[in-house]
């Protein structure tokens, strides 16, 4: 009886799996067929991958991509963390409202955020560019920031920063030498965050890009209205691969120095 | 002898709840003193306001004639060893050690002269590379001491450094404290709610309830003169009689048992045997009394004879100088 149903529970969990990533794998491997048509497997190749590299207008959304990507994960970090910073020492009546407004745009709708970011920047006559972008880039990376980086400071708590104070350490001595190294995973598992949700970022994007801000995603929007061609596909398994190896690097760092809480996986 | 830290009329609230009312208390320079109590008693607040980490809702603390209450704790010449130790875990044993004397700019060739003999007195030589994630928790322990008592402060304090540490090991540790305290001459303020472990440390024993000092004085003051209802019940074993508008109190290492037929001597009370318990070095003997509704517990060495049967009727009977008499 029990066997039975554990046998049905795993075959229901592997055709989740497949559910989830068939269309990924099917993907990928097309990016590596022959054909231009998608439909027949007609012999490995890689020259769609190597015909990417040659195209101008593929190489210019990868700039602007990694452009915009290190400049609102840096900004996003930083605004973040300071917030985290000052959150922590906050009484604990003000902190809740406060934590409820910093995480309210996770759970916001991003067609939502676009459009509201949109109407914010035409209100005060800003042009959509790069600027533009990254500033919205890192509107919603801040919000992570701080969910990973209070994280760590609540895993930290008070002792060790009074320990360092009772030694005799100023309190910029005590951030100096005390506060930023433990949360240093934090910080670092941040910056890889917000860098791979700015790359992978469509929506948002999509309403407050201007002329020359194209990213990736967005290109790879353009390319579609065309009929999907291998090479968009040779394009999206590059930035999955790119993203799922960040994921990892940023969950590494995150998980650094905090194993004696267990059970504290990023589910996002 | 001469008052390191004064406190005068200390009180502290948090919002509308006081937690301490207005409470003044002296310690003498190279005095081991305790503060005993339940948790939630306040002891580890008013640690705390001595260390600086709170500050006093009205009253001043002085250390060496000096008020303090407006210095932050990284001006405080004292040092603290907390409960879980709170080392750096970035660090290793020795840059553990070594932080005071860096944040305080201490010349190098000082600092290791001072690194090389606190390691020396708290045996942690081998261990100075390691971090201290790889440390037990007596060493961690030891760590956290050696990295207070580097700095040489005026006044060490301790928030139950003990308390994650288990039975054998803290039976070690509490002689070795005592003895470190005695051979560095420091003011030692120590938090517990053990009272074993006050008793077998402390020059002196500030017993603790709701924010109120209920008797100050020395392990033996305490235990055999008790003032108070608290202090006779918290501290060790004791029996209580209702006398008129007092209460008595008897250690049952005072009490004696008598067999009824014996005769002679009148007991204080009588009573029937309820339970008997052996702990090696002594037996309990519950003996629940015919008059009153009280269970008697009465002491007797463990290696004498067991003559005594439960059910058995006995006398009861102490010495009028056992007898301790409490406000009600």
């Amino acid at each position: 009886m029990t066997g039975k149903r554990s046998r049905l529970f795993s075959a229901y969990g592997w055709f989740v799996l497949v559910f989830l990533y068939l269309p990924i794998i099917v993907l990928m491997l097309y990016s590596f067929n022959q054909s231009r048509i998608n439909a027949v497997w007609t012999g490995f190749t890689w020259k769609w991958y190597l015909s990417l590299l040659e195209n101008r207008h593929a190489m210019e959304a990868l700039a602007n991509s990694l452009t915009i990507a290190a400049w609102s994960s840096l900004l996003a970090t930083l605004l973040g963390t300071l917030a985290a910073l000052a959150l922590h020492r906050y009484a604990a009546g003000v902190k809740a409202v406060l934590n409820g407004l910093i995480y309210l745009p996770i759970i916001i709708p991003d067609i939502l955020m676009g459009l509201s970011l949109l109407v914010l920047f035409s209100q005060i006559g800003m042009s959509l560019g790069k600027l533009t972008m990254i500033a919205a880039h890192v509107t919603f990376g801040i919000s992570f920031v701080v969910v990973i980086i209070s994280a760590r400071l609540a895993g930290m708590g008070n002792e060790l920063e009074e320990a360092a104070q009772d030694l005799g350490a100023s309190p910029w001595q005590t951030f100096r030498h005390v506060t930023l190294p433990v949360i240093a995973p934090g910080v670092v598992a941040s910056l890889l965050l917000t860098f791979t949700m700015s790359l992978d970022d469509f929506v948002i994007s999509f309403f407050v890009a201007g002329p020359n801000s194209t990213t990736l995603p967005l290109y790879i929007y353009g390319l579609v209205k065309r009929g999907v061609s291998p090479e968009v596909n040779a394009l999206s398994t590059l930035m999955i691969a790119v993203t799922i190896l960040l994921l990892v690097a940023a969950e590494v760092f995150r998980r650094k120095g905090m194993e004696k809480e267990p059970g504290n996986s990023l589910i996002m | 002898m001469k008052t390191i830290i004064q406190l005068h009329e200390v009180e502290k609230q948090f919002g509308q709840q006081t937690v301490i009312p207005p409470l003044s208390l002296a310690i003498a320079e190279g005095e081991f003193l305790t503060l005993l109590g339940p948790s939630g008693c306040g002891k580890t607040t008013l640690l705390r306001m001595i260390a600086g980490f709170e500050q006093p809702t009205s009253g001043e603390i002085l250390l060496d004639g000096q008020p303090i209450s407006q210095v932050p704790p990284y001006k405080r010449d004292m040092n603290m060893v907390f409960q879980h130790y709170a080392l750096f875990p970035h660090m290793t044993v020795e840059e553990n050690i070594l932080f005071g004397l860096k944040m305080k700019k201490v010349p190098a060739a000082e600092q290791q002269h001072r690194l090389e003999e606190v390691l020396q007195l708290t045996r942690l030589g081998e261990l100075r590379r390691r971090m201290p994630r790889q440390l037990s928790g007596g060493q961690q322990q030891r760590v956290a001491i050696a990295r207070a008592i580097i700095n040489n402060p005026k006044v060490l304090l301790l928030d139950e450094p003990l308390g994650a540490l288990d039975y054998q090991l803290r039976k070690n540790l509490q002689l070795e404290l005592k003895n470190l305290q005695k051979n560095l001459g420091i003011t030692f303020i120590y938090v517990t709610h053990d009272q074993e472990e006050a008793m077998a440390m402390s020059d002196r024993i500030a017993v603790m309830n709701r924010g109120v000092i209920e008797q100050l004085g020395t392990p033996q003051e305490i235990y055999l003169r008790p003032k108070s209802l608290f202090v006779a019940t918290f501290i060790g074993e004791n029996n209580l009689f209702r006398h008129r508008d007092a209460i008595l109190a008897v250690r049952p290492e005072k009490v004696k048992v008598y067999k009824m037929a014996s005769g002679g001597e009148q007991p204080r009370r009588t009573g029937r045997i309820a339970d008997i318990v052996f702990l090696g070095s002594l037996r309990k003997i519950f003996i629940q009394l015919e008059a009153e509704e009280t269970t008697v517990l009465a002491h007797e060495n463990g290696d004498a004879d067991p003559v005594w049967q439960i059910g058995e009727r006995v006398g009861l009977g102490w010495a009028a100088e056992d007898e301790v008499t409490l406000p009600c």
